[in-house]
């Protein structure tokens, strides 16, 4: 075991035994992120670095606190990427934020998110043990998926030591297409055409302008520009993307902005304000001063839920950041806590007050 | 068992259900004493076969009541014992589950009930150009609620992932008969992943009353290279070679000699017969693009050793090409009166070690083993060949088989793959996980199921059963 993870280990079993609650912290670029935290802070980046990258295995597995940047980095070397492109909010970004956070960007609706390429993680539990599930390779059924159960749990069941993850060769050709189509519009067709076998990567629309992302093999996206109509973008389409991805496009600059999740055909919402579609329709960002309970409620119709992804601390603790669970889920959330942190040290309200 | 027949239990069913959907009597709860795993049998108290959820709500309440285990069954295809009764417990049948509730083709989802057959979804979709893309060899009989509770994966989940990538929603009725609605039509839910918890968990979380799949465009067209090999290394060498070369195959399959001889026999294919192992890899896609991946695929697979390569030249010599692979347990089924499959995932770095390996124990326990392996994904099924009715051969298979997984585990892989652990590899769980780790699995279970009432005794080892299984270990070394 590295000098760093010993130290989280006699940090975290200090914390259980005094009943510390612990804020766990990697680059700080989610500080915004979820319920305000409470606790001392126990930082994680100075466990750091890649610990295996074996492209021809199609994984990588790194220490939490590395760098995400640095990721990236090794595997474009090899030509290889994370299809499901985190956001980069910081470039101090971490790999345990990353999973812990479980966001996943513009590819999503077509590459999978975060947690479909969790292959194990190695974590301390609230008791101070350091427990491994999963492991480096593709298929594993050994156990209950604990691994993917970590991403987006927001921290509060364990400090992540180590994460494996899945990684996918850089797609061969790019080509991004923008359209002027109304809101109803923009929903139906990239629904229509990511029911064909055109290679969709991505889309967003806003403004009245649809912008679609095409990638894969040359010949496929070659063909799907001849037959999708649309104006090609060419130059500053890759900023564009990792815009959006990052969110420093000047529609994120907002005080307060709603992120919510829908099924991908749910008609416009026709709710207040300003409105920024991506996943083909299955992700609405939307800047609106309506009342929360009158957000949720529109997106619950839907099937969807709405998370109040940027707000003051106030309006946070008035209305609650993620949609609330019914009671017989949220006394499984209680049990599982309860489970790999009997304490309730990590990350105390982060995900959900009482949690 | 020697605990008293539930009575009261048995009663209660009765009046909750018709007639036909329970069972008791020996010769009728025969059919159920076992899956896929024909190696163990138990009889059951009852089979219910519930028709409609408020039904199998039902059951799990006065179950729960009662404080008789239940064990969730669909077509009873599974390979590790997953829905082998336990003693003294009820079966419940989902059997009768069996409608497709919705198809959205527009947003590409199926909703099914637990008892679909994973064919069905995609025969239910094909009108609008869509499937449903985890293909396990049974899919012709296996039903989606058990690809969750397996977290099935088939040929083609390099390329489009296993169960749990295309699973959005599940309406699961927890052992109390509590109904939780956990994910949803949207991409992302509040809250923890609990889907991700509940698929693969073998029946011991919660009980799947519906599902909303993923429904996939159906590639326009496919082709498959088939390579000859004349040596396991420079196979696994080529299958790198693929993937370095930034090509996901939709299929990427091996079998080794021993298996290519069983399917050739069986199937003709027109298999080579003379290779040491022999690779699959298709793609799919729009006719440009899989005309631009096949050169591809040519080129790599020349320049790594191939001996021979063949290009399917229409879909009736692609489905050729795949027939034997898809036959090979049945084909190997008739080689030997029973066989064992294993279903370890190595690291494929590791595949000729692990072969020779495996050929090495194949002669130490004198039993013949084939292997077919989803390259792609390094997940290896040796199929062991032996005769239960010859004294000792089950032993020795299992023996066999065990060493099997605890060297996948050793070279840094999994003891299983996409088959479960179920009661089959309940004692090499022992060797994958610390006493730690398993007891944080008990501890999940706990958080669903407290009384342990689901499925008791499968997936997860109890610490003694540990210790009895490293004991056994010692004994073996010391011999």
């Amino acid at each position: 075991m590295s000098d760093t993870a010993a130290q989280l280990i006699e940090r975290v079993r200090e914390a259980a035994q005094s009943g510390t609650p612990l804020f766990i912290r990697g680059g700080g670029s989610k500080d915004f992120y979820g319920e305000p935290p409470a606790g001392e802070p126990l930082e994680v980046r100075g466990h750091a670095g890649i610990v295996a990258y074996e492209p021809t295995e199609l994984f990588i597995t790194a220490r939490c606190g590395t760098p995400l940047a640095d990721i990236e980095a090794a595997l474009a070397e090899k030509g290889q990427c994370l299809p499901f492109e985190p956001p980069r909010f910081s470039p101090a970004s971490t790999l345990g934020g990353v999973v812990a956070a479980g966001l996943s960007g513009p590819r999503r609706a077509s590459a999978g998110a975060l947690r479909d390429y969790v292959l194990g993680v190695k974590l301390i539990d609230g008791r101070g043990r350091e427990l491994h599930f999963g492991g480096q390779v593709m298929k594993n059924v050994a156990g209950y998926d604990v691994s993917r159960l970590m991403a987006g749990s927001l921290g509060t069941l364990g400090v992540l030591l180590e994460a494996s993850l899945k990684v996918l060769p850089r797609p061969a050709a790019e080509a991004t297409l923008c359209f002027a189509l109304s809101e109803a519009e923009a929903l139906e067709k990239p629904n229509r055409w990511a029911g064909q076998p055109w290679p969709m990567a991505a889309s967003a629309w806003h403004a009245g302008v649809l912008y679609v992302r095409l990638a894969g093999a040359r010949a496929a996206v070659a063909a799907a520009v001849k037959q999708l109509g649309g104006e090609k973008v060419g130059a500053g389409e890759t900023a564009f993307w990792d815009a959006l991805r990052d969110q420093t496009l000047p529609f994120f600059a907002a005080e307060t902005l709603w992120r919510l999740a829908v099924p991908p055909t749910a008609p416009p919402l026709a709710l207040a304000g300003e409105t920024l579609i991506e996943w083909g329709g299955a992700l609405r960002w939307l800047k609106s001063d309506a009342p929360a309970q009158a957000i949720r409620a529109k997106a619950a119709a839907v099937g969807g839920h709405a998370t109040l992804w940027r707000a003051p601390e106030a309006m946070k603790r008035a209305v609650g950041v993620f949609s609330p669970l019914p009671a017989p889920l949220m006394q499984l959330h209680k049990n599982l806590k309860a489970a790999f942190d009997p304490q309730g040290i990590f990350n105390p309200g982060r995900l959900y007050p009482n949690l | 068992m020697n605990a008293p027949i539930p009575h009261a239990l048995l009663a209660e069913l009765a009046a909750l259900l018709p007639p036909d959907a329970l069972l008791t009597a020996p010769e009728e709860l025969k059919p159920y004493e076992c899956d896929g795993l024909t190696a163990y049998r138990q009889l059951p108290l009852a089979v219910t076969l519930p028709s409609d959820e408020a039904q199998v709500i039902a059951i799990l309440k006065a179950c729960h009541r009662h404080g008789v285990p239940v064990v969730a069954r669909g077509a009873g295809t599974g390979l590790s014992g997953g829905a082998t009764p336990v003693a003294g417990g009820v079966i419940l049948s989902l059997a009768k589950f069996m409608r497709i509730l919705e198809i959205d083709p527009a947003a590409r989802t199926a909703r099914v009930q637990p008892g679909v057959r994973n064919l069905a979804i995609s025969e239910a979709a094909a009108p609008y150009g869509l499937y449903y893309a985890p293909d396990p060899s049974s899919q012709i009989a296996c039903t989606i609620g058990g690809n969750v509770a397996e977290n099935s994966g088939g040929v083609h989940c390099l390329k489009y992932g296993l169960t749990v990538h295309n699973i959005l929603a599940l309406r699961v009725a927890l052992v109390d008969g509590t109904v939780v609605e956990i994910g949803s039509a949207a991409l992302d839910s509040p809250g923890y992943d609990l889907l991700a918890l509940m698929i693969g968990s073998e029946g011991m979380l919660g009980v799947v009353l519906e599902a909303t799949v993923k429904l996939t465009p159906r590639p326009q067209t496919a082709r498959v290279v088939m390579a000859s090999f004349d040596d396991l290394t420079q196979a696994g060498e080529a299958v790198a070679a693929i993937i370095a070369a930034g090509i996901i195959p939709a299929g990427l399959e091996m079998m080794d000699r021993p298996a290519t001889a069983a399917v050739e026999d069986f199937v003709h294919a027109g298999y080579d017969l003379t290779a040491e192992a022999i690779l699959l890899a298709e793609s799919d896609g729009t006719p440009e693009e899989v005309e631009e991946e096949i050169a591809a695929l040519q080129a790599v697979l020349s320049s790594a050793g191939a001996r021979e390569l063949r290009v399917s030249q229409s879909e009736a010599e692609r489905l050729k090409f795949w027939a034997g692979r898809k036959a090979a347990f049945p084909a190997v089924g008739r080689l030997t009166p029973d066989y064992l499959c294993m279903d370890g995932t190595i690291p494929r770095k590791h595949l000729a070690h692990v072969l020779t390996r495996i050929g090495e124990l194949s002669q130490q326990y004198g039993l013949r083993c084939a292997n077919v392996f989803h390259a792609g994904d390094g997940n290896l099924h040796p199929l062991i060949m032996f005769d239960a009715n010859l004294p000792g051969e089950l032993e020795r298979a299992t023996e066999f088989g065990a060493r099997i997984l605890e060297l996948s585990v050793d070279v840094g892989g999994t003891i299983t793959g996409e088959h479960g652990v179920g009661i089959e590899k309940i004692g090499q769980m022992c060797v994958q996980f610390t006493r730690e780790e398993l007891e944080a699995f008990h501890a999940v279970k706990a958080a669903f199921d407290p009384r342990g009432l689901l499925n008791p005794g499968k997936a997860v080892p109890t610490p003694r059963r540990c210790s009895e299984y490293r004991l056994a270990g010692s004994a073996r070394e010391a011999a």
